[in-house]
């Protein structure tokens, strides 16, 4: 069963669209083929979950943009949401 | 597609048929609120400002009075002041009529003689300009006649995920048939406004919506506040969006996929048919959504992650909400579930169509459930204590 989503390919977060409970498989589709990760922690529904390991300081891409940084190391099935998500303000005009 | 409205004098067409009791100042809001009370198809609403503002905040203030009696869901407006704030009767007037020739009536408490004479007075002004609005019969218009405002508040990452991309979906069906989708609160557009920028349909426009943004996040900084201190909001947060940049790109999803073809300062006069536009608002809803009323917008339809029983005193505010959590919780406040955008069985395509269909409807009379149980808070945007 479908309970997580990816929004877009390149996204290192993947969204619980179920409530997930430690060890539960995580299972999403991203381009059509489906895929599996194991859930590291309790996670409530709509939250996020990290799709593959994040090291301190990488950028945390959901909708194919970043919205933060990564606050530390991130392991795959982790919670990712505010402590460890380190707020980063872009200088988004060289972007268009 | 049409609908049913009524045509205005100035040549806009509303969806509603109401009076306004129109408070020039706080000192005003209370006797306002009295006179409504007593007319039955009369509106009002709290104004908190009106006198001791710095300029930019009274500006703020006369436009959302100005636009909201202009705005076509109002047959005419009795305006109410006490005669000695900084936003004097004639200021007021004169606001009025730079967009509007419909019905205007004027009391002034001090010059009245009181409280009871004042009542009096508006109450029959209201009275007659009622029993006159009741006379006009409505005719079918085009829905490139609409002005549509889209809001979220109390987001969730369902609202990015779902209820936004639908907002975003009926934007592009609105333009299409020729109407006009404000996008708005510029908080909201942070971390995402490269996004925006690159629809933009000209390099000024383009140049206007970092402008806006900039213009936000520096007049929060001079006065040492920063944006992030309070949004996301608590709610938003346990709700699972972690930071001001996830909530922003699932925020923009609501302005869809056409190009922006204007951004409009706050509560300014917004231009019919001109498909997609920005107005630079908060992200505060009760104040964003004030200012789109103000601009001209007759329906308002706002998304919902957490549930809001939110309306407005002269725009039907249609609520969906992708939290089917929610949806089942807070029923009563909500009018469509859009939480098949992420579970299926119906297309994000399907649902926009029973959204422009809702919309139709609700501008055909339909109530929405702010209007059946009576919700009609707002606010007015400022960026400056008392003077």
């Amino acid at each position: 069963m479908l309970n997580a989503m990816i929004v877009e390919p390149q996204d290192n977060v993947v969204v619980a669209i179920e409530p997930i409970a430690k060890g539960d498989t995580v299972t999403y589709t991203c381009n059509g083929e489906e895929k599996t990760l194991t859930a590291m922690e309790d996670i409530t529904i709509y939250h996020k979950l990290a799709a593959c390991d994040i090291p301190k300081g990488e950028p945390i891409c959901k909708y194919g943009e970043h919205i933060g940084l990564a606050a530390c190391d991130i392991k795959t099935g982790q919670h990712v949401h505010c402590h460890n998500l380190e707020n980063h303000r872009e200088n988004l005009e060289d972007k268009v | 597609m049409n609908f049913y409205g009524y045509k205005r004098p100035d040549g806009r067409v509303g969806v509603r048929n109401k009076v306004l009791i129109l408070p020039a100042s706080i000192c005003a809001s209370d006797t306002a609120r009295v006179v409504a009370r007593q007319v039955t198809g009369a509106v009002t609403f709290n104004n908190q400002l009106g006198c001791s503002q710095v300029g930019a905040d009274q500006q703020f203030t006369m436009d959302v009075m100005a636009g909201y009696a202009a705005n076509p869901n109002v047959y005419g407006t009795v305006v109410i002041s006490l005669g000695c704030e900084n936003c004097q009767m004639d200021l007021v007037v004169k606001a009025i009529r730079e967009r509007t020739n419909k019905p205007l009536k004027q009391v002034i408490i001090q010059d009245a003689g009181g409280t009871l004479k004042a009542v009096e007075m508006a109450v029959r002004y209201a009275k007659e300009m009622v029993s006159e609005a009741s006379l006009v019969q409505k005719e079918e218009f085009p829905m490139s006649e609409l002005i549509i405002g889209t809001e979220c508040g109390g987001s969730d990452p369902t609202s990015g995920l779902a209820a936004n991309p639908l907002i975003g979906r009926l934007s592009d069906l609105i333009v299409a048939e020729g109407g006009t989708s404000i996008l708005s609160e510029t908080t909201e557009f942070i971390g995402a406004e490269h996004i925006l920028a690159r629809r933009a349909a000209t390099p000024e426009i383009r140049d206007r919506i970092f402008e806006i943004v900039r213009r936000y996040e520096k007049a929060l900084q001079l006065v040492g506040e920063e944006v992030r201190e309070g949004n996301p909001s608590p709610g938003n947060m346990a709700g699972g969006l972690s930071c001001l940049e996830e909530k922003s790109l699932g925020c923009i999803h609501k302005g869809g996929h056409t190009p922006v073809n204007a951004v409009y300062d706050y509560a300014k006069q917004v231009q019919a048919r001109q498909g997609l536009v920005i107005m630079d608002t908060p992200g505060n809803d009760p104040s964003s959504v004030a200012a789109m009323v103000a601009g001209g917008a007759q329906v308002i339809v706002f998304s919902t992650g957490r549930g809001t029983p939110t309306g407005n005193p002269l725009a039907p505010v249609i609520k969906i909400t992708g939290n089917r959590i929610t949806y089942a919780n807070m029923s009563d406040n909500l009018d469509m579930d859009a939480s098949p955008v992420i579970y299926g069985p119906q297309s994000l395509e399907e649902l926009a169509d029973e959204l422009l269909k809702l919309v139709q409807e609700v501008a055909n009379g339909r109530q929405t459930k702010a209007e059946a149980l009576g919700y009609t808070e707002m606010a007015i945007a400022r960026v400056c204590n008392f003077v």
